[in-house]
């Protein structure tokens, strides 16, 4: 493939799957250990009525209301969970499943009651999201990158993706100590005067601004796949929470780009005409090497526990 | 047109979903207890996306064969497939890797279901007409269901239903105390994998109705609604079936009366009603239960606190304290204890020396315990320990100068 082709049509799609992948995946350490895991779960199903809401209000398919609908779901729904959970004294995952599952069956009558036909927005587009589309059309070559005019063409959700990818990483770093501490000894942490709970409020929102983010870009799976999969690979590796950060975020890396290349070429390679949904492969991939991992890697059982907890 | 639908008269295809709907929440609702009280709640989650690649196997393989493809029964064999080895997946990484079950579910689940979107779109450019039906498994379609349809759905839930009663009680050991049924010989690991291979049936069978995506709501919101209610485990499951089985019945009915009400979603929301209506009423757990509870505590605690500060012949400034001991008839609008006021005054402030001595006393250890400020001296002693402890307290005595 001619770096012509490459830079039009892959290029882009490749760099926010990438982003994608590392921006959930970042947060999706800390829950993993935290085990909050099913959070992102949770939050990538409530994106919907959120959107579906944002789009009865404004009446148009932008960004910034629909990010702003779904972040508000996201919102709504972590203060709809704890308070269902304190209220009516349930467990944590049945609140979770009452909260999520109502909020994402409001969504689907919503959007069945509202006339969508004009406009592109289903389900299926929320699940799966169209990283296929998102090509650089002004594109001619690699030189483009250099070119202000084509530039200027490119995706809305590169820079996005890219920017979201940043304030992650940024917070991340900024909390690294603090997150550190009170994920793996709550008691400790409040001792020495970090405030665990807005810590953990944090982070929930910052998982939540990503996967709205990634979600716009890449659909639903990918946000739970990444919260989850890199991470719980990465720790099969490593003790260390920094080896840890850093398996997850190769890990989230490989899946991006071995997915997307699977899913535009594999079906070439074996004969067949089309290619199959980027999404779902990525998912797939990281699936994939979370099985390897389990399989193969140096950590992966409980050292010094018994063999069932 | 609701109480047509209600009364199943819209139609041979209203009145199907209606059955089947119906007892799918039931058999819902009642496996679902089990799974709730094992606090393993959101492993249907895992379970019912790991359905999709299934559904997506069979589709093709039945094709492959030369069949339609859109076999009801065909499809429902290739999704229990692959949901239990999803859920033989998940159980492996609990069990075998440092994972916990909720990174377990979710690798699960994202992973199962990004394969079956590939497969998905698979299938789309596999350029066969009549493909499009399978999306339907992920939203519940029941607009063209048909009778052999709806018959796999009741036989199904039936079945579930059955096999529930039969094995409830190991799975209720189960689900309350592990250690204990472990101890008592029960295979813990397979009757928890029963209990998963329940909810995969149900699932299954929810395929149809209400879609892979929100079938877990059947199965959570239900038992969760019950458990509001009860403390007795059996009324659980009975209350929780109920509860399904309606919000299936009014959900269908409410989705037949109107054009663009989807079945499934309709289903969850009647089901969240009932939820929200038990977090709010429940007579115990209930919302508003605990907010009176909470008001009649604390009018107890002003008016002892008032009753101690008249007797000691503190002003009260507290306006709840006031307005207490004014309705009562204890104190004028001024604040000046009344008569009565004054003899309850002087009660209150006796019993709590005779509380005093009794928490004193190493022989009143078991009544001491039962102190808590507010208790009624008289309702834990009788009247021979009391005159004993007012003995000892003495009557009223002269100052001498």
């Amino acid at each position: 493939m001619s770096g012509e082709e490459f830079v039009s049509l892959s290029l882009t799609p490749l760099l926010i799957g990438i982003f994608a992948a590392v921006a959930c995946a970042l947060p999706g350490n800390f829950l993993v250990l935290r085990k909050q895991a099913l959070i992102g779960d949770a939050i990538s199903h409530v994106v919907l009525p959120g959107i579906v809401v944002a789009f009865l209000l404004t009446g148009m398919i932008a960004t910034w209301p629909m990010m702003l609908g779904a972040a508000g779901a996201a919102i709504l729904a972590v203060i709809l969970i704890e308070s269902v959970r304190r209220l009516g004294r349930i467990e944590p995952g049945a609140a979770m499943g009452v909260v999520f599952t109502t909020m994402f069956a409001g969504g689907v009558l919503l959007l069945e009651q509202t006339d969508t036909s004009t406009v592109h927005l289903d389900v299926e587009h929320a699940l799966y999201g169209n990283l296929e589309s998102l090509i650089w059309l002004d594109a001619t070559g690699w030189a483009s990158l250099l070119d202000p005019q084509a530039l200027a063409g490119l995706p809305a959700e590169l820079p996005r993706m890219a920017l979201t990818m940043c304030v992650v990483i940024l917070f991340t770093w900024a909390l690294w100590r603090p997150l550190k501490i009170s994920t793996f000894d709550e008691g400790y942490a409040r001792t020495i005067g970090i405030r665990t709970n807005l810590l953990g409020l944090m982070l929930v929102m910052m998982a939540a601004i990503a996967a709205v983010a990634a979600f716009d870009a890449v659909g639903s799976i990918i946000v739970i796949a990444m919260f989850i999969c890199p991470p719980a690979a990465a720790r099969m590796m490593t003790n260390r929470l920094e080896r840890q950060v850093a398996w997850s975020v190769a890990f989230a890396v490989a899946s991006a780009v071995s997915g997307y290349v699977l899913a535009g070429y594999g079906p070439l390679w074996l004969g067949a005409q089309d290619a199959v949904s980027a999404a779902g492969m990525i998912a797939t991939m990281s699936g994939i090497i979370l099985a390897l991992a389990a399989l193969f890697g140096p950590c992966r059982t409980r050292t010094g526990a018994p063999g069932q907890a | 047109m609701l109480w047509e639908a209600l009364t199943l008269q819209l139609g041979y295809n209203a009145t199907l979903v209606a059955i089947g709907a119906t007892l799918l929440g039931l058999s819902a609702g009642v496996t679902g207890t089990f799974l709730f009280l094992r606090k393993r709640a959101l492993v249907s989650d895992a379970i019912s996306h790991a359905t999709l690649p299934g559904v997506c196997i069979a589709f093709m393989v039945m094709v492959a064969l030369g069949g339609e493809g859109r076999n009801l029964i065909g499809l429902l064999i290739g999704s229990a497939l692959s949901a239990w080895v999803g859920l033989l997946c998940m159980n492996w990484l609990t069990r075998r890797t440092r994972l916990a079950e909720d990174a377990a579910i979710g690798a699960i689940l994202s992973v199962f279901f990004g394969f079956g979107v590939v497969l998905l779109t698979v299938i789309q450019t596999m350029g066969v007409g009549r493909q499009a039906g399978l999306e339907g498994f992920l939203l519940g379609s029941t607009a063209g269901m048909l009778w052999a349809d709806a018959m796999v759905i009741a036989f199904g839930g039936a079945a579930t239903l059955a096999l529930v009663m039969l094995i409830r009680r190991p799975m209720m050991l189960v689900a309350f105390d592990p250690e204990y049924a472990a101890a008592r010989g029960l295979p813990v690991a397979r009757i928890d994998l029963a209990m998963m291979g329940l909810v995969m049936a149900v699932t299954v069978v929810g395929l149809k109705i209400v879609g892979l995506i929100l079938i877990v709501a059947l199965l959570i919101i239900p038992p969760v609604t019950a458990r509001f209610w009860t403390e007795r485990s059996d009324r659980v499951v009975l209350i929780g079936g109920l509860a399904g089985g309606l919000a299936g019945y009014l959900g269908a009915a409410l989705s037949a009366s109107a054009p663009n009400l989807p079945t499934g979603p309709i289903i969850v929301l009647v089901s969240f009603a009932f939820f929200a209506v038990s977090l709010l009423l429940a007579p115990v757990r209930g919302v508003l239960a605990a907010v009176l509870r909470h008001a009649r505590f604390q009018r107890r605690v002003h008016m002892r606190q008032g009753l101690l500060a008249l007797a000691q012949g503190q002003t009260i400034y507290e306006p709840l304290t006031l307005r207490l001991l004014r309705r009562a008839g204890l104190v004028r609008a001024d604040g000046v204890p009344t008569d009565k006021g004054k003899a309850r005054a002087a009660k209150a402030l006796r019993d709590e020396k005779r509380w005093e001595l009794v928490r004193a006393d190493q022989a009143h250890e078991a009544t001491a315990a039962l102190y808590d400020g507010l208790r009624d001296i008289e309702t834990v002693l009788t009247r021979d320990q009391i005159e004993e402890i007012d003995r000892r307290i003495g009557g009223p005595q002269g100052v001498t100068a």
